[in-house]
């Protein structure tokens, strides 16, 4: 009698357990598509980057299914022999590293003066950088880039006899002022919720700002940095206008990957075949640093954006 | 060696040692004042590189422009409001307007509304973390190798030859097209398709964002709903949908400002043809192909006074949050 009202009492819990699962069905069908439907883009690309060129004109790239002996390496062989894509890679790691390394030194100083020191005009100052944020760069192209052609600099292996457009010093420069604001403000927001008493009992304890910066509130923002080193990184990796605007046509042997590969879609057209490979490359040390720093990237992200 | 390699390692180690040297030295340079005084210079020594930047590459430059943007092509002499008049009355340039109109209004819509949906649907099923990785992915790869993604997803062959585009070929079964994506002439279509991909790169932005606001609301909030009779429409309706508002408004600024500058996606996939041209694209080109400064800067600052209204919600916004703390 009981093991028969306790097997109906299991058979119960089973079929619930099964309808719930049945009510989860469209939700799991939903997010599987949305899924699908998000990498089918990339995973094109990726395949077409391993077919010889005539399979891409004649065909779409899903036929390696049914033919997978078409997977060839000769896109990637000719695209960094003879392409100008590798230069282009690293020029696009000469602009991108110290664009990264600048900013960041610049905006802890600040955002620690920002989160404790005391100073007459400290809001309104870090308002005012909060506004800086989302100054469309446009704005500030025209005359940077007449401030940069008057440049003339001659000091020892530092040589800049005909102005500063076309080097790298030129978007290194530019890419610091332009991360500075978002990089202020992800550091102050961090540094200010460290804890008071660690920074009380430093003063106390003797310790000049100078050290409180560089022995508390540095290490305990590497979380922070980290987060921002990422975005900047990947922020720079990526840019296309910027460095345009500042290398552009003046020196093309400065080129970073993203302005020879908009080169490659406007010169190439039908000889589509090795643009794959091309844009796979530069998509490359994004997705590494992606996939091992997805943790600090979505950090940045969240921390980033002005909390509601 | 590379003598640019030379330059990059002097600005790598130069650059932070240089940084580090500065406020050392003026550490010591503070000593020679009274202590009472130190708290009240010590600040804006350790502000000064920063402002200095910002000035430099944000400020000088935003007023220059605005400046520039009342002078004629050569900058010799001030035209008053003639470039915005140009602006304004041109059919190109009021294309390009209507066109970041459309940007603004759809990729909003698109990477706001995709992002909420998601956000809370992935919140029910134990692939969470990966399908979010998935959707999340296009935002680390550059807006010009999404456009060479896209371009083989919008590839068109006439008819009766094999498709080689991905959209063309799904498409065939169902007894539709070839369509010739990107080349369509009516309905400014072919912008919507650019703002397409750039909702492929974004919905990830604004994915992450709702997902973490959703994880901050109390479970048991929609729990005693459930207990209560609730449907997950009505929780949904009723309960989230409330809660997330502040976060929706930030993340929809965000995208705003985003669609208004839009210009990697349409200078590599279009180049503004084909009834394609954005504001931005529109300034590069009169910059770089016709030499006109003038004109340049008045697009720039017509950009810039669109964002203001956004900024400046956005300040009342961090003010208020501020206030919180």
């Amino acid at each position: 009698m009981t093991s028969v009202a306790a097997s109906g009492l299991a058979s119960g819990v089973v079929s619930g357990r099964w309808r719930r699962r049945m009510r989860k069905l469209p939700t799991h069908f939903v997010v599987l598509l949305l899924v699908f439907i998000w990498l089918i883009p990339t995973i094109g690309l990726f395949v077409n980057s391993f077919r010889p060129s005539q399979a891409v004109q004649s065909s779409g790239w899903w036929t390696v299914i049914v033919q997978p002996s078409q997977i060839t390496l000769q896109n990637y062989a000719y695209v960094l022999a003879q392409s100008g894509l590798w230069p282009g890679f690293i020029n696009s790691l000469f602009i991108t590293i110290p664009a990264t390394i600048i900013p960041i030194f610049v905006a802890a100083f600040a955002a620690y003066a920002f989160a404790w020191m005391s100073f007459p005009g400290r809001n309104v100052l870090f308002v005012a950088i909060v506004g800086l944020l989302v100054v469309p760069l446009q704005t500030t192209f025209i005359p940077i880039l007449q401030l940069y052609a008057s440049i003339r600099i001659n000091l020892g292996p530092i040589q800049i006899p005909n102005g500063l457009n076309g080097q790298f010093l030129a978007v290194w420069l530019a890419h610091t002022g332009y991360g500075l604001p978002f990089a202020i403000y992800l550091l102050r927001n961090f540094m200010g919720q460290l804890p008071r008493e660690v920074f009380e009992s430093a003063a106390i304890d003797g310790a000049s700002p100078v050290t409180a910066f560089f022995r508390l509130a540095l290490p305990m923002s590497v979380p922070a940095i980290a987060a921002l080193a990422i975005f900047q990184f990947l922020f720079v990796w990526n840019d296309l206008l910027v460095a345009l605007i500042y290398i552009g046509a003046a020196s093309p042997q400065n080129q970073p990957l993203t302005i020879v590969v908009a080169n490659l879609v406007n010169s190439l057209g039908s000889g589509w075949w090795y643009l794959a490979a091309a844009a796979f490359i530069s998509m490359a040390l994004p997705l590494v640093v992606f996939f091992s720093l997805q943790r600090y990237f979505v950090r940045g992200i969240v921390g980033g954006s002005v909390k509601g | 060696m590379d003598p640019r390699l030379i330059t990059a390692v002097i600005v790598v180690v130069g650059v932070p040692a240089v940084l580090v040297g500065y406020i050392v030295a003026t550490e010591q340079l503070l000593r020679i004042f009274p202590e009472r005084v130190q708290p009240r210079i010590r600040p804006w020594l350790w502000l000064a590189p920063a402002l200095a930047f910002l000035f430099v590459y944000l400020i000088y430059p935003t007023i220059g422009t605005a400046v520039r943007s009342l002078q004629d092509q050569l900058g010799t002499r001030f035209v008053g409001l003639a470039n915005y008049a140009w602006f304004f009355s041109d059919n190109s340039t009021l294309h390009a307007l209507k066109n970041n109109v459309i940007w603004v209004v759809l990729l909003t819509a698109l990477t706001v509304g995709l992002g909420l949906v998601i956000a809370v649907l992935v919140d029910r099923v134990r692939y969470e973390p990966v399908a979010k990785s998935v959707i999340f992915l296009p935002l680390a790869i550059s807006a010009t190798a999404a456009s060479v993604i896209w371009l083989f997803m919008f590839a068109y062959q006439p008819p009766g030859a094999p498709q080689t585009g991905t959209l063309n070929a799904a498409l065939a079964p169902l007894g539709v097209g070839p369509v010739p994506w990107l080349i369509i002439s009516n309905f400014s279509f072919n912008t919507i398709l650019l703002v397409v991909v750039m909702a492929w790169m974004w919905t990830g932005f604004c994915m992450v964002i709702i997902s973490a606001a959703l994880k901050g609301i109390n479970p048991e909030l929609l729990e005693a709903a459930r207990v209560d009779g609730a449907t997950e429409w009505q929780v949904f309706r009723n309960i989230l949908l409330p809660l997330l508002t502040p976060t929706l408004a930030v993340v929809s600024t965000t995208m705003i400002i985003t669609a208004l500058k839009a210009f990697d996606i349409v200078y590599v996939m279009t180049n503004g043809n084909f009834d394609t041209q954005v504001i931005a694209n529109a300034m590069y080109q009169e910059m770089f192909n016709f030499d006109d400064f003038g004109r340049g800067s008045a697009m720039a600052i017509v950009l810039m006074l669109a964002i203001i209204p956004v900024m400046a919600v956005n300040i009342r916004r961090f003010q208020a949050q501020e206030a919180i703390r």
